[in-house]
């Protein structure tokens, strides 16, 4: 068997002019906004244009963290993260575990379907359904269940108390079909044999779970795990935005960085604190990433990202 | 023993998933039943599982702004389709090249990977394509911004084609005289469906759902998405009679907007709930398919 020689640059350029579009895309939607983090450093007048603007050393970043919100932010993004991975683990792999023991097709088929069907759709939808049970005047929630309690009705978008509760919630609502499906597939591409040599040696189902199964999902779970922590730093904008309908009275339990980067920009026009709220996310991010690939990559290679 | 264990765990699942599958559906049910319900009903007694008392108002009021539901409706289909032609068809070429032998293999490779760890996040985006690309306000801002193409389905595609395509054939098509772009399209491709379905299945949904390039780059609500239209009214009530007009109410106050807006979201969702059934299978490929690395 002759090995290919490898190829030239002539003979690579049809490759070259496929490729193109491509590159081009994604140096204009990703490298060129990687470039763009430089705006954390300067003081933007737009006459002078991006590049041309005076540099302000620090001084965008001073003024970010002068700001309580910077630590409150931090907090929220990191403290929901570790909720979402530790909860939405455990209720993805238990509902894996029992989807597994049904036997019964058409059943297996229709809950699969039905639970997955939230991660189908948008934030903004989730916002409405969220909204019908929990608008303070028509809510399903103050009207059909605390109402007839005698409860006082909850002014839902201004009680800070209730949405660390709810985003999770939320959360889990819409992602669990998601990664359930994950751990369904690890948990079919289990040998058969592993359960039939327990069932020989009496070994109940409880048994099998316990010293098969979770034993056998532990890499998927790490994985898993790892690759979460390592986007820690990242928040679903969607879910802090949409659910709690950006309410300002929520902010200090709902603002992550995400959301705060797009208020900052968006609703008051501050390139200065957004732009120095994203250049610490990307950077943080960034090295966050490295090191759990690097983690991954030493406990099995080939699930590392690179 | 393990009978009656076999038999206890089973029943347990059956139980705790008859519930999730309950709490998966119940809101789409209290969604639908509000927006059927009598607005003066919808007032004195909430929102219910069952309509207090039944009316099709709002749908007979969305009915009469039908232009505006209509046209929101084409550009989210518009956005769809035009968005994942183009995306499979940069991302299948992208991931194509990237399997071959050529100068700059492995940079091309870092090329792409590298932007699934580093990103310059909203506000270098945001300026780019509105201060240097002057994409807002057009159609192409809810087609391009980071939609478009992703490394992850690059590598997906690339996985693929390496894998699953048999080198001979490439080579003896070659021989043949075959052009790199013929053989692409003629040789790859075709073998390539699967996977091909997978990302575009993928790609369609995130279009159809996206409403983030809406709410940063248009002012204009001509140019709206359903999603876009659904965000507007969320965060502003107001925006429902201002962009759909009073129509026949001659007294603004008359308009049932808290139905009306819940109907609204039922016409925005119901193409998913409706589609969704049947490319449930391939959905749940695409999932275990983005797991295997990842």
């Amino acid at each position: 068997m002759k090995k290919k020689k490898k190829r030239n640059w002539k003979n690579a350029l049809p490759i070259y002019c496929m490729m193109l579009p491509g590159i081009i895309y994604l140096l204009v939607n990703n490298y060129a906004p990687m470039f763009g983090l430089v705006i954390a450093f300067k003081k933007i007048n737009w006459n002078k244009g991006i590049l041309g603007s005076d540099w302000a050393g620090f001084s965008n970043f001073r003024y970010l963290f002068a700001s309580s919100e910077a630590l409150n932010m931090t907090k929220n993004t990191v403290l929901y993260n570790l909720a979402f991975i530790v909860v939405g683990t455990v209720v993805s792999i238990t509902v894996a575990i029992l989807l597994n023991e049904v036997t019964a097709k058409f059943a297996s088929r229709a809950y699969q379907t039905l639970i997955l069907l939230p991660y189908m759709i948008s934030w903004v939808i989730v916002s409405y359904l969220v909204f019908a049970f929990l608008s303070a005047e028509t809510g399903m929630v103050n009207q059909s269940i605390l109402g007839p309690l005698g409860k006082e009705p909850i002014v839902w978008y201004q009680e800070k108390k209730y949405w660390p509760f709810l985003l999770v919630f939320a959360y889990l609502w819409k992602s669990v079909g998601f990664s359930m499906v994950i751990y369904l597939s690890s948990i079919v591409g289990i040998s058969k044999e592993y359960y039939e040599a327990a069932r020989i040696d009496g070994a109940g189902k409880w048994k099998q779970i316990k010293y098969i199964t979770l034993p056998l999902l532990k890499s998927t779970v790490i994985t898993l795990l790892i690759m979460n922590i390592g986007s820690i730093f990242y928040s679903d904008f969607g879910l802090f935005y949409q659910v709690p309908r950006n309410s300002g009275a929520l902010y200090d339990v709902t603002q992550t960085i995400d959301t705060y980067v797009y208020n900052a920009l968006m609703q008051q026009g501050n390139i200065s604190l957004s732009s120095a709220a994203g250049f610490y996310q990307s950077i943080v991010g960034f090295v966050l990433v490295l090191a759990a690939n690097a983690i991954v990559r030493k406990y099995s290679k080939e699930s590392a990202l690179f | 023993m393990t009978g009656k264990d076999e038999k206890r765990i089973r029943i347990i699942a059956h139980i705790v998933l008859t519930i999730l599958s309950l709490m998966s559906v119940l809101p789409f049910v209290l969604l639908i039943s509000s927006s059927l319900t009598d607005e003066k009903a919808a007032i004195v007694s909430g929102f219910r599982f069952l309509p207090t008392q039944f009316s099709t108002e709002a749908y007979q009021y969305i009915m009469q702004q039908s232009t505006m539901i209509f046209r929101a409706y084409g550009i989210t289909i518009f956005t769809t389709l035009v968005g994942t032609a183009i995306g499979l068809t940069v991302t299948s070429l992208l991931g194509y090249g990237l399997t071959k032998d050529i100068p700059g293999k492995g940079f091309f490779n870092f090329f792409v990977v590298f932007t699934m760890l580093f990103n310059g996040g909203l506000v270098p985006t945001y300026l780019i394509y509105t201060k240097y690309l002057h994409i807002a306000d057009t159609i192409w801002a809810l087609i391009v911004p980071s939609l478009l193409v992703n490394a992850f389905q690059v590598m997906l595609v690339r996985n693929y084609f390496s894998t699953s395509i048999p080198e001979s054939l490439l080579e003896s098509a070659k021989l043949d005289g075959a052009s790199e772009m013929s053989i692409f399209r003629l040789i790859v491709l075709p073998l390539s469906k699967p996977i091909l379905a997978t990302v575009g299945l993928m790609m369609a949904l995130a279009y159809w759902n996206n409403w983030t390039n809406g709410l940063y780059y248009l002012n204009d609500p001509s140019l709206y998405s359903i999603q876009n239209v659904l965000n507007a009214i969320n965060s502003n009530i107001a925006a429902l009679t201002s962009m759909a007009g009073s129509g026949l109410y001659i007294n603004k106050s008359d308009i049932p907007t808290l139905t009306a807006r819940m109907a609204i979201a039922v016409l925005g969702v119901l193409p998913m709930l409706i589609i969704y059934p049947f490319f449930q299978r391939y959905f749940v490929k695409g999932i275990t398919l983005g797991a295997v690395k990842g």
